[in-house]
């Protein structure tokens, strides 16, 4: 064998091979899950074997019959409180942060290294290290203000401060992760534009809303778009603190708890029901994938206008 | 000649995958559970058995309890899995029983299951056709676990009855110890704690309405119930909604409170991270002196043999072996727990006088009655008495919304 043609067909079998392994894994693990969740979805079951067709009853079930109707409706309303709180508190702190680190000050080092510490460690420590400090008996945090002469709420058992506290532990974990996006855009503006414009008067917060927020467009797509995926899959921190239930009473319930609850099943109280579960699954598969692409579309404009 | 490598490559390739599935002997069968610190006990357990049957060796696996009914469903589903399985009693044995995963067991195949009462038969079977799957492997009750050595400083003797026990609640609290462990920030065991304490106030008349569908939750006497356990939470740990399961139990083992509402299970925990501990268990308060004290019980789980095992025989004989008074004295004994099986011996005095308790019992109903089909009994409980608890529900609402949420499969609540 030899020529040309043998050759082309050598590189082709070569190329195959190596895609293949890929393609394999991603068609069992990704494809394949996906598409039978949305089969499931549109299937009754008895037990824990599809019983036979029921077309849209499930999405029914979830969106609008009682009592999941409800449920469904107070774990989405969780997550966009989580989503906004992040934008605003985790966020708009991380751009701060980064704006400070970029004006190296003495220690910027150190600091950066501080800020990105949590982002490595696991969710799990992260939750369990969190759970700790703000038991309300021997935590961290409770004892603290008592030095002060307060006594801290349950924190994670009142359900005014439950949500509250995953979200700030989830900020606590994650704002080294924006800092460093944002840090990185920042670095990317020209020196001459940041002191063209303080030659012109500018004071750190003109700089920070006139001329570096219009130039960290793209970073700013990129969190925006993370956090919002983020925020909508919200699973592992509140699994691991408030369990799987939303405690108390569903003060935590988001849409990755209620999602595995229901198809799953909880530790002893729940049945595992793949049929609601899947439409619920896919619901937000929906959801996620439309609204990052048209955040997206809007974003990437604003990047091009800037 | 290139593509000839790349075939010697896949073939390498195939060949070290294929290697990779252990084979495993004839003869050797798995035994699966979600009972991990069981492990030294059924290592003991096991060598009997294989002393008794010497060519069929058992191998212990076990996993995570939070996703154990996952892992087994999706192994059967796949036609894997033990050859023994340990399963779930009631809803969470149906569940798998409907879907054919598991072999239905006969007085032909297992003679044994005629060592096993009635309730614990019927916790092991599917509702439609009455079949048993699972030999019931231990019943649990619910109950006080108190600490002696604090009641005698505080010269407190257990409580009979409500008013005898609230009572005696406060005069602890005055003593500077923190009455009743628990806390509400786990779900599951808030279902625990209501169990216990409505019990009493219950009684049989009234779970046995409400299967009949004569009652719904909603009913006053239900209602009433939940509302005495509002009574208790001036005698909870302070900020008792964020306190957890295990943070009620170190308070308890820790000497920091005199009585924890839970189960039988506790018992060989506790005695094992505390052995100093003066551990008794107690029946709830009834609501007057001289009424009956009921506690709480219901069967735990069971062992099923898989039905698409290749070691069918010899799984069954295993099966076989669990449903016999040899195994249930040593399982008794080894794991501080009470097996079901008629005729048991059990040694250990506190267990034993468990075991009494037991004569004088309400079934613990979300459990045995309602964990059949979603959304659970249990689930829609759990989740509103953290809400009452916490003071922004109350019993009357929360029973209500129990009936409610019941009643999108259960036809008598659909009426009422």
């Amino acid at each position: 064998m030899s020529g040309a043609g043998g050759r082309a067909r050598t590189s082709r079998l070569w190329l195959a091979f190596l895609l293949a392994p890929g393609l394999v894994v991603m068609t069992m693990f990704v494809v394949w899950p996906l598409l039978s969740a949305f089969r499931y979805a549109f299937y009754g079951f008895h037990g824990l074997v599809p019983a036979g067709f029921v077309g849209l009853a499930n999405f029914r079930d979830v969106l609008f019959a009682a009592p999941f109707s409800a449920m469904t409706l107070r774990a989405f309303e969780h997550n966009l409180i989580v989503f906004a709180a992040l934008m605003a508190g985790q966020n708009g702190l991380a751009y701060l942060i980064a704006f400070a680190l970029l004006k190296t000050l003495p220690g910027h080092r150190l600091h950066q290294v501080i800020i990105f510490l949590p982002v490595v460690l696991s969710a799990v420590i992260v939750g369990f290290l969190w759970q700790l400090f703000l038991n309300p008996l021997f935590g961290l945090v409770n004892q603290a203000l008592l030095l002060a002469g307060i006594q801290g709420p349950p924190w994670l058992g009142d359900s005014t401060t439950a949500l509250g506290s995953l979200i700030f532990t989830n900020a606590w974990h994650w704002i080294g992760f924006p800092a460093l996006i944002f840090l990185a855009g920042m670095q990317r503006i020209s020196r001459e534009t940041l002191e063209a414009a303080r030659l012109d008067g500018a004071n750190d917060r003109a700089l920070l809303r006139r001329i570096i927020w219009p130039l960290v467009a793209p970073s700013t797509t990129i969190v925006v778009v993370l956090t919002f995926i983020g925020s909508f899959n919200w699973f592992e921190l509140p699994y691991i603190m408030t369990g799987l239930n939303g405690d108390p009473g569903g003060a935590t319930d988001v849409l990755g708890l209620y999602f595995y609850r229901t198809a799953f099943g909880g530790v002893s109280s729940g049945l595992q029901d793949f049929g609601h579960g899947s439409a619920l699954a896919v619901l937000m598969f929906l959801f996620i994938a439309s609204v990052s692409a048209i955040v997206l579309r809007v974003l990437r404009r604003r990047e091009i206008e800037a | 000649m290139r593509s000839s490598r790349i075939g010697g490559m896949m073939l390498a390739a195939a060949s070290l995958w294929g290697m990779a599935s252990a084979s495993a002997r004839a003869g050797d069968i798995t035994f699966w559970t979600w009972r991990q610190e069981d492990r030294a006990a059924f290592a003991e357990l096991f060598a009997d058995f294989t002393k008794a049957n010497p060519d069929i060796h058992v191998k212990f696996e076990a996993f995570a309890p939070a996703n154990y009914n996952t892992i087994v469903s999706a192994a059967l589903a796949a036609g894997h899995g033990g050859d023994v399985l340990g399963v779930r009693a009631y809803g969470g044995l149906e569940q798998l029983a409907t879907a054919g995963y598991l072999k239905p067991l006969d007085a032909k195949t297992v003679p044994e299951l005629a060592n096993l009462p009635a309730e614990a038969l019927a916790a092991e079977s599917v509702r439609a056709d009455h079949r048993v799957y699972a030999v019931a492997f231990a019943s649990q009750t619910l109950g006080l676990l108190i600490n002696k050595d604090i009641f005698a400083k505080a010269g407190v003797t257990p409580p009979t009855d409500w008013a005898g026990f609230l009572a005696a609640c406060a005069k602890l609290k005055a003593a500077g110890v923190i009455p009743i462990a628990n806390g509400t920030a786990t779900g599951w065991m808030d279902e625990v704690m209501a169990g216990i304490f409505t019990g009493p106030f219950l009684g049989n008349g009234f779970m046995q309405d409400v299967v009949a569908g004569r009652a719904t939750f909603a009913d006053p006497r239900y209602v009433a119930a939940l509302g005495h356990l509002l009574e208790l939470r001036p005698f909870m740990p302070p900020g008792y909604t964020g306190i957890d399961y295990p943070t009620a139990q170190q308070l308890f083992l820790s000497g920091r409170a005199a009585m924890f509402a839970g189960g039988s299970f506790e018992i060989a925990n506790f005695r094992k991270q505390n052995p100093k501990l003066a551990l008794d268990f107690i029946a709830p308060p009834a609501p007057k002196a001289g009424e009956p004290q009921y506690v709480s019980k219901f069967f735990d789980g069971g062992y099923a043999v898989n039905a698409k095992s290749a070691h069918g025989a010899d799984a069954l004989k295993l099966v076989r072996w669990m449903g016999t008074t040899a195994y249930a004295d040593k399982f008794s004994s080894l794991l501080g727990n009470i097996s079901p099986i008629k005729g048991v011996t059990i040694s250990d005095p506190l267990l034993a006088k468990v075991a009494k308790l037991n004569e004088v019992s309400v079934p613990y109903v979300m459990a045995v009655y309602f964990r059949y089909e979603t959304p659970t009994g249990s689930e829609l409980l759990q989740n509103g008495l953290q809400r009452m608890m916490a003071g922004s529900e109350t019993p009357a609402q929360l029973g209500a919304e129990v009936t409610a949420g019941i009643a999108k499969y259960y036809k008598p609540f659909q009426k009422k």
